[in-house]
């Protein structure tokens, strides 16, 4: 019984060492360890032997055992590995091939640029308001001061529709609703679509996009509207730019400006500046009007202007974005090719 | 507005004045914009003032002479010109080697037909003028000094077309300085030196012989405000002198002659235009201004018969209109070569009237250019005074004696009384009432205690806030100090805009692209559409003064748009695209005094890799991101929309209410956008979609207990869609039914024709113990014999 067993070892043994798979090798586990094994059978026949002789015997049945066990499971440990680098080997791709994914889109530039202005006034503790693109006449032009007999009234600029309305030229009217339903202080930016009655080309659109800013609150003076402004320029254009307020003149401010940012062509620079076309060699780029708010303006929303001051402000949003991403005609805008569209 | 700087040396001292941009920038820093600088007669060198010594004859060609030119260098240069109204001794502009002339032309010294030649002698038209320019040159040939000038000297100074002029740009609250003089003005306020010689320093004269050739009435006092008029007699029609012809075209005038340079010269120095009569055509010598009788015809100085209107001004003598006032001249009434005594007006009309009429006419003038903006009517005699002055100093004409001179109110200065306090707060600068007095006097506005006195030439000044904008350009708006202010408000956008942004991104993470389309189109796309002729879609909100029809409509849905975009990209041979935009759409109010209505829809479309799955995905996608429960939402088939595939589109509910459609775009449609790619879009009513929105996230706790799967196989006939069995199934799962998902859809064979399969894969789960087979299956069982009684589905074997 005791060659039995050693026989079984060894030939047990040399099953495994020969076992060139997993599946060999589970073949040999079941011959020697499995349920109707050698091994078990060994143990059923333990029942004949003495008292004696059995503990000694099934110290040894479980030596082999263990020792069995132990090389199964180096055995399968081995060639596990063995496999899985076969199959690792058999499993190489093309890693080149594109990827897949539901491609991203896109949002538009004038939507980017939108955004990125409204947050920088949000961070300076302004609302986003907004208005009707047809508006009453009053909003558009008399709450601003623009009376009946004003050049700007004249059709070649403004649309008109039925019931007399227009669509509006400017984004100022919402100034003017913001301010009849709101009390003081106000802080807002407003932008939106306008509308004027200008023939296609590169750098003209019927519609285009306006950003609009007011602020009213007890004691404001122009000193805040430099400041507000000179900051949002710098966080457009980077802390390098420089400003300059120039006099101006709007029917719904006084005092009035228009705010130049230096020239982001040539900066001003005195050796560049002379050729530089973006500026047509000014160094400056006109960036947007503002002003006081009118008193008649504060007083026809019902603001006392005795009491309340406030400064607004308005900008074209496409020539921001054309000059951000070196657009050079305003028509790709409305365009809405995919090719152009993919790429903000 | 273009300023001759040698013009502004008239009124303000040279030096003061300095380096032109340096200048340039302290007038647009203090409110005159200046928009551009011109060097004229930059472009033209090396032209030199010679004089003729002698000319000899060509050797080789006789239509040729050679010219021998001191230029006051110690060698002739010698010139070969074909010119014949040349003789010796004459002063002439020669341009040497290497000049530059008008157009670009360069020259070069060379040998013409076998002769050396060291220049060329210039025409006015070499130096890019005309003889319109310049009347007194000859009509075909070289120009010819009228006086001796310095050998070698700049040629382009002796024509007076070398000039430096500013153009700016003014505001339309300052018409005072569409002048010379307002410039000059706001010059010396801004270099805060004296203005002098402004004024004209003709003595009016207290005789009237003028009474015995014109009297003058004003019918209409509000809209001629004063009408001067002056006569000359035994006029001597010539060409006015050359400096006053060189100031003409530097502001960008051609001279004509002597009576209309001065009317012209005098409109450019003050702004207000003058008109010049032959007396010969005031018929009663009377001069009546009054509105036109309707439809009066005038035959105008360019010819052409207009007719008028009652609300048009004209000028009018006793039997008929002379003039449109303040447009322009009558034809018959215009200066001639054989007019001898000429009648001056000079006078100042309603801004808005005139505006009106130029409008309605459709003629806009210089004249009616300058009274729209609105001109100070003190400025009448000033400027006839000057004329007169110029009259007599030219010698073209004897001055009568006295003006009529009808000024029925005389305007005057007008006090304002200011609170300096309040200046300096809106302006946030420190300044007291001597520094605001010191700033205002530079401006011609003196202050008594705190009252202004304010020129009649700045009508635009009527409240404080207009003193302080003065106050702060003059103090320098780059001196004001910026402030930050401290807000307080929080600032941010509302719910109502976060969602817009949520819109967006949601649709740039499903792959699609914003696009940016025109509110207005053709009202031809109804047609293009297939829309119904009854659809309320046709009535439009028009716009009375459109561009063109085909931008002629506001529009009443957003398909134009994404169909347009959609064909842009099919025609530009991209292989697909993928679009959407937040669009409004406006529709008629019913009552027309309101407002239209403004809604606000969103829109995708796409087509290339794309079947009606994908872009219902989207709608799906886009739902769940606004909080949309599935039990809300329901799809049906929908063949009721004209533009889109009958078998091949949903409309869509939420609790019922039709939000929005998704599919396939009708094929006709495509056609008519020529649009060879299957395309499919979808609308969603995104004002509606916002009511229903539910973005304020509630935790639900997460399933304590496994959830068991069971999937289940039936046939149905082919017309029964999903919607119905998976509504059916919901309705049928009783509470324990957590999931249904449709996994395979089979056709064909081992099914009977006309039938489909379709299997769905059921999740039931209980939240306080783990369910047994048998809920499972009694769960089943009640959800096939209902698939069975509804939709005659029978379980798959």
């Amino acid at each position: 019984m005791k060659d039995d067993l050693l026989k079984i070892k060894e030939a047990g043994l040399a099953g495994v060492t020969a076992a060139n798979d997993l599946r060999t090798l589970d073949d040999v586990r079941v011959e020697f360890l499995g349920k109707k094994g050698s091994l078990s059978q060994i143990s059923r026949g333990m029942g004949s032997l003495s008292a004696e002789e059995r503990p000694i015997m099934g110290q040894m049945v479980n030596d082999v055992k263990d020792t069995l066990e132990a090389a199964v499971l180096a055995k399968k440990s081995e060639l596990s590995q063995k496999a899985m680098l076969e199959a690792l080997a058999t499993e190489t791709i093309d890693v080149t091939l594109p990827g897949i994914a539901p491609k991203i889109g896109n949002l538009h530039p004038m939507t980017i640029v939108t955004e990125e202005i409204c947050q920088i006034f949000i961070g300076m503790g302004y609302e986003i308001a907004q208005g009707p693109d047809i508006e009453t006449d009053y909003h558009n032009f008399e709450a601003l001061n623009i009376p009946a007999s004003h050049p700007a009234r004249d059709e070649q600029d403004t649309f008109y529709v039925e019931g007399g309305h227009v669509l509006r030229t400017q984004t100022s009217p919402v100034q003017i609703r913001k301010m009849e339903t709101s009390e003081p202080p106000i802080a807002i930016v407003a932008p939106g679509k306008v509308f004027r009655s200008d023939e296609v080309d590169a750098t003209h659109s019927p519609v285009f996009h306006q950003i609009e800013g007011l602020v009213v609150d007890k004691g404001i003076h122009m000193g805040h509207l430099k400041g507000a402004l000179t900051q949002f320029a710098q966080k457009v254009f980077g802390d390098d730019v420089r400003t300059r307020f120039r006099p101006h003149h709007f029917p719904f401010t006084e005092p009035s400006a228009e705010m130049d940012v230096s020239c982001f062509g040539c900066g001003g620079h005195p050796e560049k500046m002379p050729t530089c076309r973006l500026c047509k060699a000014e160094g400056w780029i006109e960036l947007l009007g503002c002003g006081m708010v009118h008193p008649k303006v504060l007083e026809r929303c019902g603001i006392d202007p005795n009491v309340y001051s406030g400064f607004a402000f308005g900008m074209g949003l496409e020539r921001i974005a054309m000059q951000r991403y070196n657009i050079d005609d305003m028509r790709l805008l409305f365009d809405n090719d995919m090719r152009f569209l993919r790429q903000f | 507005m273009k300023l001759p700087i040698s013009w502004l040396h008239d009124y303000i001292d040279q030096e003061a004045i300095g380096n032109l941009h340096d200048f340039a920038e302290k007038m647009t820093m203090s409110g005159s914009k200046v928009e551009k600088i011109h060097h004229l007669g930059a472009e033209i060198t090396n032209v030199v003032c010679g004089r003729i010594e002698e000319i000899l004859p060509h050797p080789d060609a006789n239509k040729l002479v050679i010219t021998k030119i001191n230029i006051g260098s110690d060698d002739l240069v010698q010139i070969v010109t074909g010119a014949t109204n040349l003789t010796a001794g004459d002063y002439i502009p020669a341009a040497l080697h290497g000049a530059n002339l008008a157009n670009g032309l360069k020259i070069k010294k060379g040998k013409i037909r076998g002769v050396e030649s060291n220049g060329m002698l210039c025409s006015v038209e070499e130096l890019g003028y005309t003889k319109a320019d310049f009347p007194e040159a000859p009509e075909d040939g070289i120009y010819i000094f009228d006086s001796p000038q310095e050998l070698g000297s700049d040629a382009r100074a002796a024509l007076g077309i070398l000039q430096d002029v500013l153009e700016f740009e003014i505001t339309s609250n300052r018409p005072d300085c569409y002048s010379i003089i307002g410039l000059a003005r706001e010059a010396a306020a801004t270099l805060n030196v004296p203005l002098v010689g402004a004024a004209t320093s003709r003595p009016l004269s207290a005789i009237n012989d003028i009474k015995e050739y014109i009297n003058v009435e004003i019918s209409n006092p509000n809209l001629c405000k004063r009408y001067i008029a002056a006569v000359v007699k035994n006029v001597k029609i010539a060409p006015s002198p050359q400096w006053l012809r060189t100031r003409l075209i530097a502001c960008g005038l051609r001279p004509v002659n002597n009576i209309v340079d001065i009317t012209n010269y005098v409109m450019l120095k003050y702004g207000q235009p003058m008109h010049a009569f032959d007396i010969r055509a005031i018929d009663g010598g009377k001069i009546i201004v009054r509105n036109a009788v309707q439809d009066e015809k005038i035959v105008t100085l360019d010819g052409e018969e207009r007719g008028l209107d009652a609300e048009t001004l004209v000028i009018a003598d006793s039997t008929k209109a002379v003039g449109i006032a303040g447009i322009k001249g009558g034809e018959f009434s215009k200066i001639l070569d054989d007019t001898t005594t000429i009648l001056f007006e000079s006078a100042n009309f309603y801004g808005p009237n005139i505006r009106q009429s130029s409008k309605k006419l459709g003629l806009r003038t210089d004249s009616s250019g300058k009274y729209e903006k609105g001109l100070d009517p003190e400025l009448a005699l000033a400027c006839i005074n000057h004329a007169l002055e110029l009259v007599e100093q030219f010698g073209c004409g004897d001055v009568i004696d006295g003006m009529v001179d009808v000024y029925p109110t005389p305007r005057v200065e007008h006090k304002l009384n200011f609170d300096p306090a309040k200046i300096a707060a809106l302006i946030g600068i420190n300044i007291d009432l001597a520094g605001i007095t010191a700033i205002l006097s530079r401006l011609g506005i003196s202050v008594d205690g705190t009252a202004a006195t304010i020129p009649t030439f700045r009508s635009d000044i009527t409240i404080w806030q207009d003193l302080a904008e003065e106050v702060a350009r003059l103090y320098g708006y780059d001196n004001i100090p910026a402030v930050i202010a401290s807000s307080s408000n929080a600032g941010g956008k509302n719910a109502e805009q976060k969602m817009v942004d949520t819109l967006k991104n949601t649709m740039v993470a499903l792959g699609y692209s914003e696009m940016l389309t025109y509110a207005f189109e053709s009202p031809k796309v109804f047609d293009k559409l297939l829309i119904p002729e009854t659809s309320y879609l046709r009535k439009v909100v028009r716009i009375s003064n459109p561009l063109g029809e085909d931008t002629s409509i506001m529009r009443t849905s957003s398909l134009n748009a994404v169909l347009t975009a959609l064909s842009t990209n099919y025609n530009r041979r991209n292989p697909e695209a993928r679009l959407f935009e937040l669009v409004k759409r406006y529709l008629p109010n019913e009552n027309p005094a309101e407002l239209p209505k403004e809604e606000n829809f969103l829109v995708a479309g796409g087509f290339g890799n794309m079947e009606y799955c994908h872009i219902k995905g989207v709608v799906e996608n886009l739902l769940y991101v606004f909080g949309i429960e599935q039990e809300q939402l329901t799809f049906a088939p929908t063949s009721a929309l004209a533009f889109m595939h009958p078998g091949r589109t949903a409309m869509f509910s939420l609790n019922g209410e039709g939000i929005g459609f998704c599919g396939q775009v009708h094929p006709q449609v495509l056609e008519n956008y020529e649009i060879g790619a299957s395309s499919y879009i979808s609308v969603i009513n995104f004002d509606a979609l916002r009511n229903f929105a539910n973005l304020e996230k509630k935790y639900k706790s997460l399933p304590r207990y496994p959830y068991i799967n069971r999937d289940i196989a039936v046939v149905v006939k082919t017309t029964v869609n999903h919607g119905q069995i998976e509504a059916e199934i919901k309705k049928n799962g009783s509470k324990l039914l957590k999931n249904v998902q449709l996994f395979d859809i089979y056709e064909g064979k081992n099914l009977p024709e006309g039938t489909k399969s379709m299997a769905y894969a059921l999740t039931f789960g209980a939240p306080d113990r783990t369910l047994t087979d048998e809920d499972a299956t009694k769960a089943i069982t009640k959800i096939l014999t209902a698939l069975e009684q509804n939709l005659e589905a029978q379980l798959r074997s």
